[in-house]
């Protein structure tokens, strides 16, 4: 019999690595549907807000939580300039300069990174307890990262539901010319955009060095994985990218606990190299 | 209200109108029919800011809005109904009538605008929360045009209200546009339900190849028998 209880343990595990997840895959997605340029670089955004935490953490002895703010805005202020600087002049031409720019732009920060931090791996060294549960497991930072992420994004639904800067969000990813005849400026909404997924990518990297060291490249930890949720979703489908982000992470953490750790990312991403052939608009994507 | 004179306008190097003269009093309706190709899209796109002038000049109510960046003609008073109505499909009713509202100025108006709206079209209001993807022709007609009455704007630009909707709903939208008249509004349409329209509108303007051909007042250009010849098929 294979149920057993490191089964649930696994589950449980899964779903809550998915949560960070989703949240990256919210704050990709953002960006795409809004400006329509998917940012290849965004988990070294991530990296950029985990080293600004250890930094502030580490050398300059700021309280955590300070930290994280500051990452937050750190981030959400790298997030502002990269569209100010890079995207926003080269906006009317062909989308493949705009992904090679995202894609060098990746290799700038893990160079710049290596070069100002070395390849060191770098903790914060904190020792939060592990929670045991009727004889299961549960990792204390998986869990307050897996809440913190739930809440930020019920957050971001409620700003988009509920703000007339959130309409705003909505409308132009649905039609980016008609939305000017409404008042909106539409670079003043891609700039908000551009900064709040910088913001969720500093807010992951707040979750994610709870549990993981980082390095200049981290992000090829998270990266890959972030962009196969939404394009499996359904690039700038941001409930179908919320989803997959949990199929992913179950695959991830259920393989590596039938098989072993490195087997669970081989299956999952031949799981999502198949579903490319069956569905490669993504599991809940409509556009073309 | 709006003037327009030996407007010129066109897209990169082709241009699609031709000294333009052209001008809306207030509380009239006029009409700029005309058959396809002939540039009245291009025309209404122009007055909005969505298509550079190249000479010539337009003005709303005297203020020139050849350097007015396209986001900033709607707080002069222009809504603009686009064609094929451009709804946000994946957004409920009330969200698409709330992007009406969207700029500062209309904001604190966004109850009373509504409860204005939901009384002209009944039916919105039982459908608000309705994804507008999934609305008839018709109720897509009335949400767009609520949409663009939700900033209380003085002058509406409709473009071909009635295209694409069967013979019965096409009644119904210019009955609606009639109702829209009533409550006093300054209406500049473009159409090529030629007949129709002439019923409701004051003044027309006929259009071909990007300039203005005939113009006159809508019951004299009915009777006109070069037009009836050429477009009304009688």
């Amino acid at each position: 019999m294979i149920f057993d209880i490191f089964l649930v343990e696994a589950i449980i595990n899964g779903i809550l690595f998915g949560g960070v997840l989703a949240l990256l895959a919210l704050g990709l997605n953002l960006v795409f549907g809004v400006v329509d340029v998917v940012w290849i670089c965004y988990a070294e955004l991530v990296m950029v807000g985990m080293y600004s935490i250890y930094w502030g953490n580490n050398h300059f002895g700021l309280p955590l939580v300070i930290c994280v703010v500051i990452a937050i805005f750190a981030v959400a202020l790298l997030g502002f300039l990269i569209h100010f600087l890079v995207i926003r002049p080269i906006l009317g031409t062909p989308p493949i300069n705009q992904l090679l720019v995202t894609g060098g732009l990746l290799f700038f920060m893990q160079s710049l990174a290596t070069l100002l931090f070395t390849g060191d791996f770098r903790n914060l060294g904190l020792h939060l307890p592990v929670l045991e549960l009727a004889e299961m497991y549960i990792s204390f930072s998986r869990l307050i990262a897996f809440v913190t992420a739930l809440l930020a994004m019920v957050a971001l639904y409620m700003f988009l539901k509920r703000t007339y800067l959130g309409a705003a969000i909505r409308a132009i990813s649905q039609d980016r010319e008609v939305v000017v005849l409404m008042g909106v400026n539409p670079q003043r909404v891609y700039l908000v955009a551009s900064a709040l997924g910088g913001g969720l990518a500093g807010l992951g990297a707040a979750l994610l060095i709870l549990q993981y060291d980082v390095h200049p490249l981290i992000g090829i930890s998270f990266g890959p994985i972030t962009f196969m949720i939404c394009v499996l979703g359904g690039l700038g489908n941001m409930i179908g990218g919320f989803i997959a982000a949990f199929v992913m992470s179950q695959l991830i953490s259920l393989g590596g606990f039938f098989l072993e750790t490195e087997w669970g990312y081989v299956i999952a991403f031949v799981f999502f190299i198949i579903m490319m052939f069956i569905r490669p608009q993504g599991l809940f994507g409509n556009r073309s | 209200m709006l003037e327009l004179n030996n407007l010129t306008a066109g897209y990169g190097s082709f241009q699609a109108l031709f000294s333009v003269n052209l001008e809306v009093k207030d509380g009239e309706a006029i009409a700029v029919i005309g058959p396809n190709g002939a540039g009245k899209t291009t025309l209404l796109r122009t007055i909005s800011g969505m298509l550079p002038v190249q000479s010539g000049n337009l003005s709303m109510e005297g203020t020139s809005l050849k350097d007015v960046p396209p986001y900033r003609i709607i707080d002069l008073g222009i809504a603009h109904v686009p064609e094929n109505r451009r709804l946000f499909p994946s957004m409920s009713i009330e969200d698409n009538l709330r992007m009406g509202a969207f700029t500062p100025n209309a904001r604190p108006h966004y109850e009373e605008r509504l409860d204005f709206i939901f009384n002209l079209f009944p039916r919105l209001k039982e459908r608000r929360s309705q994804i507008a993807g999934t609305l008839s022709g018709g109720e897509q007609q009335m949400c767009a045009i609520g949409r663009a009455l939700m900033s209380s704007p003085k002058l509406l630009l409709m473009d071909e209200p009635s295209a694409g909707l069967a013979p019965v709903i096409v009644n119904q939208v210019f009955q609606l546009v009639q109702q829209i008249r009533d409550q006093g509004l300054t209406v500049l349409i473009v159409e090529q339900n030629i007949e129709q329209v002439l019923q409701i509108v004051d003044r027309a303007y006929l259009m071909e190849v990007g300039s203005i051909k005939i113009s006159g007042k809508a019951g004299e250009l009915i009777q006109s028998e070069s037009l009836r010849k050429a477009y009304v098929g009688l």
